[in-house]
C-alpha cells in the first residue's frame, strides 16, 4: 500500500469528507454496541435526542461546548504555527485560580469592570504559563509537548495546595474547594433558570477574533508561515521566535479563558474536579475543526453533544457513556484518515 | 568537462570490444561479455505506451522506446517534463494508468520495486539513500541476505565489492563510515551498491549535479567499463553537453510526451536544445559592464561553517555596481557560509560588513533586506518558498511588514494579491492562479517567482546562490537574462554557482572559492575552465593567503 498525492480537491469533496467520517464512526462504534446488547439505532437516536431533542438537552450541550470552543481555540491556533500545546489543562485551571482569587470579593468593583479585569488578568496568568514552555523550546530547544504535557499535573497538584491551603472554603465543611466568586464576578444566565450563560457567548466572539487574526492579520499570517515552514520564514525575515512568543500568549489566554468561564459562569467556585479533561478535548476538538476557529465552535458543539447525549442515552438504554469517548476518539481517527484521503490517493499494490 | 573530447566515449568500447587502451586496469580479465555479436539482440527495456496520471496533468504520455544490450540512453527533459515519473514507473516506486515495462522480454509487474531489482534494474538517485552511520560495506550488503541470517559475510561482501571496485574504476574504502565519504565517493558506493546486486540496466538521475568536473570526468569512465561489459545504461540529464558526451542515443522528453529521439553521433546540442523547449534559445549576449562604486565590502570576515560548509577566515571581498561577480567552487567550500552572512542570516564572529556605505551591525535578513540586499537562496523548496502556502502569501513574505502591504496589524490582501498578480505577469509565471499553492508549481515558476520577489524592489545588491541549479534551459536563460538586466541597471551582483559554465557565461569577475578561502579574481575570459577547475580543487596558483 503506498500514498500518492494528489491536487487539492473541489469543495464539494472536501464537505463531503467529514459527513463520510461521521458515517464511518457511526458504523464502528455500532459494533461496540451491539456488542453492549443493545440495538445501534436505538442507540444513536437515544444519543441524538440526548444532545438536541429538547430545549434542556439543546442547551445543556452549549453549555457543555463552552469551555471546549476556548480550550479548542487554544489548540487550534498554536497547532497553526506547529507550538505543539498540550498543557491547555493546566492553563484553563490557572484562569479558575485567577477567577476566584479575585472574585471571591477581593475587589468590591460592579460587575462591568470586575469581569472584565478578571477575564484580562486569567488570560495573562494563562499567557504566561505557556510562555515558559515556549522560551524553552526557542532558547534551548526544549520539546513543548514534553513541558506542556507535565505542567498540566504540576498546575493540578499546585490547585490542589491552594485548595487544601490559602483558598480553602471556611464554610466548605473540610472539602477541598474554594469559596464561591461573588455575584458581581459571576457571568449571567443566558435564560433565568437555565444553565448556559454568556460565556458561551463570549466564546463565539472569541472565534471570531481567532479567526480575523489568523486570516486577516500580520500576525496570522507570520504564524501560518512558521507553522508551514520556519526554515523559509526565517529566511524571508519573519522573526520566528517571536511569532512563537505571541503565539504562546495568544493560545494560553484563550484556555485560561475556559477556566474562567466555569468558574465565573457555571460552578461558582473552583474545584479540583473543575475540568473533565477540557484541555486534552481541546486537541480532539481542534482536530476536528482542521484548526479553523469557527470550525471549533461546530466541532465543540458536536463533541459536547456526543457527550452530553451518551449521558442521557446510557440512563435509558443501560449502554455505559464510556461510548461516548469511543464515539469521539474513533470520530478523530476516522477524521485525521478523511483528511489524508483528500490529500492523498491510496494505490495498493 | 574540462576536456569535453576526452569525455567522447569510444564508440567502440560499447559494441562490446574490450579494448581500453586509456585503462591499464583489472578489467582486462572480466567474464567474457555475452554480448559476442549479437547486434541486433532483443532489447533488454522495453517501455510501451506509458500513461501516468496525476488529476489533470498527464505526466507521462504515451512513451515507448527500447533500451538495447550495452547501450547508453540519455533521457533529456525541462523539470516537469516527465524524466523522473518515467523512471519511478520503471522502477516500480508508481504504477503507470496505461503501458507495461518489460525487462529481458519478461512484464514486469506494476508498482513492485522490489521486482525491478530482481529483474536486474539498478538506480542511483539524485539524492543518495545510504545510512550515513553504517559502513561502506554494511551500506552495500545491507538488504541482499536474509534478516535472520545474524552475521553478515563480511569477507566474501568484501572480496566482490572490490572485485567490482577494481573492474569498474570505483574506488572506495569498504570499512570507511559513510558520513566520512565525499560526494563523488558516495556517488561510487550507490554504483557498487546496484552491481552488488546484479544490476544488467542502470538508471542514473541527474548523477552529475553534485561533481567536481574531475569527478564527473571519472564517473563517464567508469559508465564506459560497465557498457563494455554488457550493461545498459538509463542517464538522466538535463546538460546537454553531458548527454553529448556520454550517450549513444538521446531521448527528448517534453511535457510528458517524447518529443524526440535522436542518435548522439548525428546531432547537436542546438537541436536537442530545441527539441527540449520547442524553440530556439540563445544565449545570452552580454554588454560591456558598466561598474560602479563599491556596493557591499566584506572587509576580513571570520564566521563559523554553516552547517556543513566549510567556516570563513579573514575572508575580504568587494562587489561593485554594475557588475556580476562569479563565485565558482565546489559546494562545501565555504560558499554558503559566505551567503549566509550576506543574507543576513549569520552574524560573522569578527570583521566588517559594508553595505552601500554603512556597516551593517544588526544582522537579520530585514536587516539585510533594509540595507538593498537581494536574496535568491539555495534551496527554493526548503528556503526561498512556504509550499503549502500560496502564491501571494509568499511573494510578499520578505515585504509583509512594509506599508505597502499592510496597515495597523492588518495585512492589505488586495494590494498583496495585485503583487502577486504583477509578478505573475512580468517574470512569465505559469500558475493557476495568485492562490495556488506554490508546492504544486514547477521549479522554473517557483524560482521565477523568487526572482520576482527579490528583484521587484530594485535591489543595489543581488546574491544569487545557484539561481538555475536544476532548472531547465528555458528557465535557466530567462533567469540568466533578468541578473543581466539587474546588471545594467546597476546592481552588484554575487553569482555562487557550482555550474562552471554558468559563471564563465554570466560573469565580469571570476573568484574560485576553495576550503574557506577566494582565489585572485579574473577578468572575462582569463582563466580557462581547466584552470578554474584546478583551482576548485584546492591546488594550482592563484589562491591568495
Amino acid at each position: 500500500m503506498r500514498l500518492e498525492p494528489k491536487p487539492a480537491p473541489s469543495l464539494g469533496v472536501t464537505l463531503l469528507f467529514p459527513i463520510a467520517a461521521i458515517v464511518v464512526t457511526l458504523l464502528i462504534t455500532s459494533l461496540l454496541v451491539l456488542a453492549a446488547g443493545a440495538s445501534p439505532f436505538s442507540v444513536f437516536y437515544l444519543v441524538a435526542k440526548g444532545a438536541a431533542g429538547s430545549q434542556f438537552a439543546l442547551l445543556e450541550t452549549l453549555t457543555r461546548a463552552t469551555p471546549l470552543i476556548f480550550t479548542g481555540l487554544a489548540v487550534a491556533v498554536a497547532f497553526r504555527a506547529k507550538l505543539w500545546n498540550i498543557g491547555a489543562e493546566a492553563q484553563l485551571y490557572i484562569g479558575g485560580v485567577v477567577t476566584v482569587v479575585l472574585g471571591t470579593g477581593a475587589l468590591p468593583l460592579p460587575s462591568y469592570l470586575l469581569i472584565p479585569i478578571i477575564m484580562i488578568a486569567s488570560m495573562a496568568a494563562g499567557a504566561l504559563l505557556l510562555l515558559g514552555p515556549a522560551v524553552l523550546k526557542t532558547r534551548f530547544g526544549v520539546d513543548e509537548v514534553v513541558t506542556t504535557l507535565l505542567l498540566n499535573f504540576i498546575v493540578l497538584l499546585f490547585v490542589s495546595m491552594l485548595l487544601e491551603g490559602v483558598l480553602k472554603d471556611p464554610m466548605g465543611l473540610g472539602w477541598p474547594q474554594s469559596s464561591k466568586v461573588i455575584a458581581e464576578a459571576q457571568l449571567p444566565r443566558i435564560i433565568q433558570g437555565k444553565r448556559l450563560h454568556y460565556g458561551f457567548v463570549i466564546a463565539v466572539v472569541a472565534a471570531i477574533i481567532a479567526w480575523i487574526i489568523m486570516k486577516k492579520t500580520v500576525l496570522g499570517y507570520e504564524m501560518r508561515a512558521v507553522g508551514h515552514n520556519p526554515e523559509a520564514a526565517s529566511f524571508a525575515g519573519i522573526p520566528v521566535n517571536r511569532v512563537l512568543m505571541k503565539t504562546a500568549l495568544l493560545s494560553g489566554g484563550l484556555a485560561a479563558l475556559a477556566g474562567f468561564s466555569e468558574v465565573s459562569g457555571l460552578k461558582g467556585n473552583l474545584t479540583l474536579d473543575l475540568s473533565p479533561g477540557y484541555g486534552y478535548s481541546g486537541i480532539v476538538v481542534a482536530m476536528l475543526a482542521m484548526l479553523n476557529p469557527l470550525g471549533v465552535i461546530a466541532s465543540a458543539i458536536f463533541v459536547a453533544g456526543i457527550f452530553v447525549g451518551a449521558d442521557a442515552m446510557s440512563r435509558t438504554a443501560g449502554v455505559p457513556s464510556y461510548i461516548a469517548q469511543v464515539m469521539v476518539a474513533t470520530a478523530l481517527l476516522t477524521m485525521v484518515t478523511a483528511i489524508l484521503l483528500t490529500r492523498f490517493r491510496v494505490r495498493w499494490r | 568537462m574540462a576536456e569535453k573530447l576526452d569525455l567522447h566515449l569510444n564508440k567502440s568500447c560499447k559494441r562490446g570490444r574490450r579494448a581500453l587502451p586509456q585503462q591499464p586496469h583489472p578489467a582486462a580479465s572480466p567474464p567474457p561479455s555475452p554480448q559476442g555479436g549479437g547486434e541486433a539482440a532483443a532489447p533488454v527495456l522495453r517501455l510501451s505506451g506509458i500513461t501516468k496520471r496525476f488529476g489533470p496533468l498527464v505526466a507521462n504520455n504515451g512513451i515507448s522506446f527500447d533500451l538495447k544490450r550495452g547501450e547508453v540512453i540519455a533521457l533529456l527533459g525541462e523539470n516537469g517534463a516527465g524524466k523522473t515519473t518515467l523512471m519511478n514507473i520503471l522502477f516500480g516506486h508508481y504504477v503507470a494508468d496505461e503501458g507495461t515495462v518489460e525487462v529481458f522480454g519478461k512484464q514486469l509487474p506494476a508498482g513492485d520495486p522490489r521486482a525491478a531489482l530482481d529483474a536486474g534494474v539498478g538506480m542511483v538517485h539524485q539524492h543518495f539513500t545510504l545510512a550515513e552511520n553504517m559502513t561502506v560495506l554494511e551500506n552495500i550488503a545491507l538488504g541482499t541476505q536474509s534478516a535472520w541470517k545474524l552475521r553478515l559475510d563480511r569477507a566474501a561482501a568484501r572480496k566482490r565489492i572490490s572485485k567490482l571496485a577494481g573492474d569498474f574504476g570505483l574506488a572506495v574504502n569498504p570499512d570507511a563510515t559513510v558520513s566520512t565519504l565525499s560526494v563523488g565517493e558516495r556517488q561510487r558506493v550507490e554504483i557498487l551498491k546496484a552491481l552488488y546486486r546484479d544490476a544488467r540496466i542502470l538508471i542514473l538521475d541527474e548523477p552529475t549535479a553534485v561533481l567536481t568536473p574531475a569527478e564527473a570526468d571519472a564517473l563517464f569512465r567508469t559508465l564506459k567499463l560497465l557498457v563494455a561489459q554488457g550493461l545498459s545504461i538509463i542517464f538522466i540529464s538535463h546538460k546537454l553537453h553531458e548527454v553529448m558526451a556520454v550517450s549513444d542515443r538521446v531521448l527528448v522528453l517534453r511535457s510528458g510526451k517524447l518529443a524526440g529521439e535522436q542518435v548522439t553521433a548525428e546531432t547537436s546540442r542546438a537541436e536537442l536544445a530545441s527539441l527540449m523547449v520547442g524553440q530556439e534559445v540563445a544565449s545570452p549576449k552580454v554588454a560591456e559592464p558598466k561598474i560602479g562604486a563599491v556596493a557591499l565590502e566584506l572587509k576580513s570576515v571570520s564566521a563559523a561553517g554553516q552547517g556543513s560548509s566549510h567556516r570563513l577566515d579573514g575572508l575580504s571581498l568587494e562587489l561593485r555596481a554594475g557588475e556580476i561577480t562569479g563565485l565558482a567552487g565546489v559546494s562545501g567550500n565555504g560558499q554558503a557560509t559566505l551567503a549566509a552572512l550576506i543574507a543576513g542570516v549569520l552574524k560573522p564572529a569578527s570583521g566588517e560588513v559594508v553595505v552601500q556605505g554603512a556597516s551593517m551591525r544588526d544582522w537579520s535578513p530585514r536587516a539585510a533586506l533594509g540595507g538593498g540586499v537581494a536574496r535568491i537562496p539555495e534551496d527554493r523548496h526548503a528556503v526561498g518558498t512556504i509550499g503549502d502556502m500560496s502564491v501571494t502569501e509568499n511573494v510578499i513574505a520578505e515585504r509583509y511588514a512594509t506599508a505597502r502591504f499592510s496597515r495597523r496589524g492588518f495585512l492589505d490582501w488586495k494590494a498583496a494579491k495585485n503583487f502577486a498578480e504583477e509578478i505573475i505577469r512580468d517574470y512569465d509565471v505559469k500558475c493557476p492562479s495568485p492562490d495556488a499553492r506554490i508546492r504544486l508549481l514547477s521549479g522554473g515558476n517557483m524560482q521565477k517567482l523568487i526572482l520576482g520577489r527579490a528583484l521587484d524592489p530594485d535591489p543595489a545588491v543581488i546574491l544569487a546562490n545557484q539561481p538555475t541549479r536544476g532548472l531547465d534551459v528555458g528557465a535557466v536563460a530567462f533567469v540568466h537574462r533578468r541578473l543581466l538586466e539587474a546588471r545594467e541597471r546597476g546592481a552588484a551582483i554575487l553569482l555562487i554557482s557550482e555550474d562552471l559554465e554558468e559563471v564563465l557565461a554570466l560573469s565580469d569577475r571570476i573568484l574560485v572559492m576553495s576550503k574557506g578561502r577566494l582565489s585572485s579574481p579574473s577578468r572575462r575570459g582569463e582563466r580557462t575552465i581547466r584552470e578554474l577547475g584546478e583551482l576548485m580543487a584546492g591546488h594550482g596558483e592563484g589562491m591568495a593567503a
